[in-house]
């Protein structure tokens, strides 16, 4: 999981305090790891390795059970990701009302394929199954914002609107 | 045991408690955010308050309401001006800037902005629909239950408390001929009998909202419009085995549904419709949400088990059912978000009522969310039985652009398509089944003759494939192959053979699988092959992409007899490789052009192939 490049948080400074506060909400309740997991991807982006341990030891749950449950949902990263997530959506109506156009725009303008993040680290792009707002299709959700009815122009502008700096989350 | 009807409190709100207050109710669901409801809620907000109206003495009083899901998304932002006496009137495709005239002309003088209502479009689709679980969605505020409870809302749950036994709502919903929603069709009442059957210090009832489907969001449209009824319904079923503990699973992508579901659960916790004791009785529940984490395999009833637990949600093999060991082993029942929507209904106004509606096997209504090439995609709600081409021409207006009408994908990947020659189905369980379809969760994505049936299939095998757990090898390795097949056929690679071994291997995957992951992934193929055979000979014989949808098969010729001249793929070419004029028919230069397929997206008349 360590490479020279991906070093946004070394290993050292992960901040593990913040981790007691879920270990707290989630004592003795039963299927707890899934819930502990969403936590810890929102809240650090990616599931850093020395969570992944902490969370182990913690929950008396080994590792290998861990990863084996991380990487079977969509939602868990191994990686760090992006500041902005673009969520391109290939379900059927976006589908049939030419998605792939969208993805494309993507692609061109950031110069990045399919679950890859910028250089500068601001956007990630992943093309997701579906996301329920099949009446405004073609969608593209950007972090927690939908964005419906686009063409390549239009998410050319809206993307352009997330480049500039200081642009926060919602 | 009362089976008479209870009519619904429906005109309690506008009488009750609002001492006739205008009302601007602003659609708030995903649709509406995203075509920004949230800003035009604020300056209605903000500029009422300016105005004076919110305030003024002896003035109409006026009061902004935000509301779930209408239905038609595509017109969003949708407004509902009601005004005290008058019938109320909605405007759609509102935007910031039209707030301060709506308000000044219809609220302050009283002279609506005609031009901005809505068109004949809006009220067909509403008009031929027959809402009964989204009686409230888009009418309400789903974040008062004070709402809900002022149209009726949680007077089933008392009704099954203060005067039912557990065997007399199981009867009932028996007897309603309620089937489960989420796609399978099983009789929702057998279920619920079985669940009771099995006693346990620990029992669950679970809603499935792990609403996967590409192409759907009926369930995620109710849980933010109507979270209330979802609960209710979910209580009585909860009451009806005696479960101790419920759970709704809900996807990740849902953020606002898990919002409004959380808050509903703590209104519900309140007034003691949910926790100790519920309204006095010995019945105690509480429900718990549970957000997925991305996986379609999920929706299946005991992958979602497992997720619960926090595991990999692989399905087993069953027996045992879930009703004897499901949740961590213990009797569970689990539905799906609609289903439970219906249970309310039926207590309040009887099976008898309920039963009436619908065909003979298949009771009730069902909500279908209409996407797609037609024009006014949204949610609708209609009786089973209904035909194909109501749905599609009179709810939806048909397709849009003038283009012809070509199939509908009825159930999404699990599901198949129907072509035109069968408008005239009804639309039930059964008739589904036997054309080659299934009801699914109820997506209905409807294709005009420019989507290539082929692809289409290859769409739905490649989220299949995406989506199959790996625990079963023919729907891993089964779903990779026939992938592949069909991936060469859509580039201009397939050959003879293809066809039959790809039914081949449909019929081997549907009866070897593990799950219904597995067991329904081949649908697609089997009914495009069924239906739209012609155009995969097409494909493998003639390296010809009949709609020219398949990239690789273009060829970017013009077809002189369809080219209307009006150069819009002029204009839209890159690399200005096409030349022509009003007199002239477009001519695409092959040197210069690279193949991005521009100028066929841009052709309205289907002029280049």
């Amino acid at each position: 999981m360590k490479t020279t490049n991906e070093k946004p948080v070394a290993d050292g400074t992960i901040d593990l305090s913040k981790m007691e506060k879920i270990f707290g909400k989630y004592k003795n309740v039963k299927g707890a790891l899934i819930p502990i997991l969403q936590f810890v991807q929102t809240e650090y982006g990616y599931l850093p390795e020395p969570v992944v341990d902490f969370i182990s030891e913690r929950l008396n749950i080994s590792v290998n059970e861990i990863i084996g449950v991380a990487t079977f949902y969509a939602q868990f990263h191994l990686k760090p990701r992006g500041y902005h997530i673009i969520k391109v959506c290939c379900g059927t109506a976006c589908h049939v009302k030419n998605a792939k156009a969208l993805s494309s725009k993507v692609h061109e303008k950031l110069k990045i394929n399919i679950n890859e993040t910028t250089e500068d680290k601001l956007f990630t792009f992943e093309e997701v199954s579906c996301l329920g707002a099949c009446g405004i299709a073609p969608v593209v959700m950007i972090d927690e914002d939908i964005h419906g009815e686009l063409s390549p122009d239009k998410l050319n502008d809206v993307l352009g609107k997330y480049e500039k700096p200081g642009v926060q989350k919602n | 045991m009362n089976t008479e009807s209870v009519p619904l409190k429906n005109d309690t709100m506008e009488k009750s408690g609002s001492e006739a207050q205008t009302v601007v109710a602003v659609c708030l669901g995903t649709g509406g955010i995203a075509a920004g409801g949230d800003k035009v809620f604020k300056k209605f907000e903000e500029e009422i308050k300016k105005s004076g109206l919110d305030a003024a003495v002896g003035k109409r009083v006026c009061r902004t309401a935000r509301t779930g899901c209408r239905g038609l998304c595509s017109k969003d932002v949708l407004v509902d001006v009601t005004i005290p006496g008058q019938e109320g009137l909605t405007y759609e495709k509102v935007t910031v800037d039209m707030v301060s005239q709506i308000i000044e002309e219809h609220l302050i003088k009283n002279t609506p902005v005609t031009k901005w209502l809505a068109k004949e479009d809006y009220h067909k689709f509403h008009d031929s629909q027959q809402r009964l679980v989204l009686a409230n969605s888009g009418i309400i505020d789903p974040e008062n239950i004070d709402e809900y409870i002022a149209r009726g809302g949680y007077s089933a749950l008392k009704k099954v408390l203060e005067t039912m036994t557990q065997q007399d709502v199981i009867q009932e919903i028996k007897k309603s001929g309620l089937r489960g929603r989420g796609g399978g069709g099983f009789p929702t009442g057998e279920k619920w009998a079985s669940g009771a059957r099995y006693s346990a210090d620990e029992k669950f009832i679970i809603c499935n909202a792990d609403e996967g489907d590409p192409g759907a969001f009926m369930d995620r449209s109710l849980m933010e419009g109507d979270p209330h009824a979802v609960l209710e319904g979910m209580i009585i079923g909860g009451y009806a085995i005696d479960a101790t503990s419920g759970y709704i699973y809900v996807r990740a992508e849902y953020p606002l549904a898990v919002k409004r579901l959380r808050h509903a659960i703590e209104q519900a916790k309140e007034r003691g419709f949910l926790g100790k004791n519920i309204l006095g009785s010995h019945y105690s529940l509480d429900i718990f949400i549970k957000e997925g984490a991305g996986a379609f395999v999920c929706g299946e009833s005991t992958a979602l088990q497992y997720s619960i637990e926090g595991k990999r949600g692989m399905p087993r093999t069953r027996p045992p059912q879930s009703v004897e060991a499901g949740l961590w082993d213990k009797p569970t029942v689990l539905n799906n978000v609609e289903t439970f929507g219906n249970v309310p209904i039926i207590i309040n106004r009887g099976a008898d009522w309920y039963s009436k509606i619908g065909t003979e096997k298949s009771k009730g209504t069902k909500i279908f969310s209409l996407t797609g090439k037609i024009k006014n995609p949204g949610l609708i709600e209609v009786p089973m039985g209904a035909t194909i081409r109501q749905i599609v021409f009179d709810m939806g207006g048909g397709i849009p652009k003038k283009k012809r009408f070509k199939a509908v994908q009825i159930g999404g990947p699990s599901g198949g398509c129907l072509p035109e020659s069968l408008l005239d189905s009804p639309i039930d369980y059964e008739s589904l089944i036997s054309l080659g379809a299934m009801m699914g969760s109820g997506s209905f994505v409807v294709v005009d003759e420019t989507t290539c049936m082929v692809d289409m299939a290859r769409f739905f095998m490649n989220f299949c494939a995406n989506e199959s757990c790996g625990k079963c090898p023919p729907c891993r390795i089964g779903t990779t192959l026939m992938l592949d097949i069909l991936t060469r056929i859509t580039q201009g690679m397939g050959e003879e053979k293809d066809l039959e071994v790809l039914e081949q291997m449909a019929d081997e995957i549907k009866t070897m699988s593990l799950c219904g992951l597995g067991q329904s992934a081949p649908n697609p193929v089997k009914s495009t092959l069924r239906y739209f055979r012609d155009e995969y000979v097409a494909h493998i014989r003639d390296k010809i992409c009949p709609t020219a949808t398949c990239v690789a098969l273009h060829k970017y010729e013009v077809v002189p007899e369809k080219c209307t001249k009006c150069q819009a793929c002029i204009r839209n070419c890159p690399v200005k490789a096409i030349s022509g004029s009003t007199k002239e028919v477009a001519f695409i230069n092959k040197e210069k052009c690279i193949k991005c397929n521009l100028c066929y997206e841009k052709c309205n008349f289907m002029a280049i192939k």
